[in-house]
């Protein structure tokens, strides 16, 4: 790229970062994620871990499906056993960085700035963020995104305290639902984001490839099913390309 | 080594965020020097999304824990509902969670396990 770095000035980046907030707050993820941590509070309670240590595990890991691994299994299995799993589930956040480290950097920005950026990264920061970014001046992109995802982790860490709160005294049937928060706010997010042939197929057809290779107990099946799913919407997209 | 050896917070840092932040640091390693016009951003973002839906196909087919003990219809058909309910009224994200989430409330009532 050839224009020139031009930095934005504190005032522009705060106002950046305040909208963002606003953005997070003005998402349906923002109440998704408290339902959703109140789970996980309940859940740290249940297994004896403490308010504090469990609201850091939200700020350093962010990623609920690993949190859960996390506190369900380190009582029981070996720490090497609960590193695998941890990772195994969280695979799926190096494609997400990959795609969105260019949409968010400026000729400006510098690659320590995108550290805080992608620790952000969680599957609901990254479809609001995929979402909201290109309609944001390209050299406020990283404090938006910033004020985006710490928008969203406090709601989250407003959940997990509610949750370990109340604990015990959740009713189950409510407690389960508030568990199908996440799945239908993904699937309503990425409908509503999905405008284009390469990603409503991507996505269409990674919910079809996605349980066919878990019923045939494939390793690292959602590793794989990004990988099949997403190169054929992608060869599906170029030789539309080309035929116009 | 176990739990009890090292203590709560330092099994955090070692098996809950370093296994998991490693691929987000990976992430932006893999992209230095790439814009998003480049045909293998627009590659990885198929990839990314197709991963965003097989974890919500696993999430809702084969649940763990409590969802698990609500029928696999109840999940689908609430999902079905409310992603019906989106289409029928603006593509509105909010309308479609609270039909899915009525519809699931309603099933898990009818046929999730006694309370």
């Amino acid at each position: 790229m050839s224009q020139t770095p031009i930095e934005p000035s504190p005032a522009t980046t705060r106002a950046a970062f305040l909208n963002g907030l606003g953005a997070a707050w003005r998402s349906i993820f923002a109440y998704v994620l408290v339902g959703n941590y109140i789970g996980i509070g309940a859940l740290s309670y249940e297994f004896g871990f403490s308010l504090p240590w469990m609201i850091l595990s939200t700020l350093v890991i962010w990623a609920a499906p690993a949190q859960v691994i996390l506190i369900s299994t380190l009582t029981t299995a070996t720490l090497l056993e609960v590193a695998i799993a941890v990772g195994l589930s969280s695979a799926r956040f190096l494609p997400m960085v990959a795609a969105l480290v260019p949409l968010l950097k400026a000729a400006h920005t510098r690659q320590f700035q995108l550290l805080l950026p992608s620790h952000l990264t969680a599957i609901s920061v990254w479809v609001e963020g995929m979402r909201m970014l290109p309609q944001v001046p390209r050299a406020e992109r990283v404090p938006f995104y910033n004020g985006l995802g710490l928008g969203l982790l406090s709601a989250a860490v407003i959940g997990s305290v509610i949750g370990y709160a109340l604990a015990a005294r959740l009713p189950p049937l409510l407690a389960t639902t508030l568990l199908f928060f996440t799945p239908i706010a993904i699937l309503m997010s990425s409908a509503r984001n999905s405008t284009t042939l390469i990603d409503r197929l991507a996505f269409v057809l990674g919910l079809v490839i996605g349980p066919l290779l878990a019923a045939q107990k494939v390793k690292l099946d959602l590793m794989w099913t990004g990988l099949v799913a997403g190169t054929i919407a992608y060869a599906v997209h170029r030789l539309r390309e080309k035929w116009r | 080594m176990t739990l009890a050896e090292i203590g709560p917070y330092l099994a955090l840092i070692l098996v809950g965020f370093l296994p998991n932040e490693v691929w987000r640091v990976l992430g932006l390693v893999a992209v230095r020097g790439l814009n998003e016009d480049s045909q293998i951003i627009v590659w990885v973002r198929a990839v990314a999304t197709a991963i965003l839906a097989g974890v919500l196909a696993q999430l809702v087919l084969t649940s763990t824990g409590a969802l698990a003990e609500i029928p696999v219809f109840v999940r689908v058909g609430a999902l079905v509902l409310g992603f019906v309910a989106f289409l029928l009224v603006r593509r509105s994200v909010f309308v479609g969670v609270l039909v899915g989430e009525l519809a699931f409330l309603a099933g898990a009532w009818m046929y999730g396990p006694p309370s």
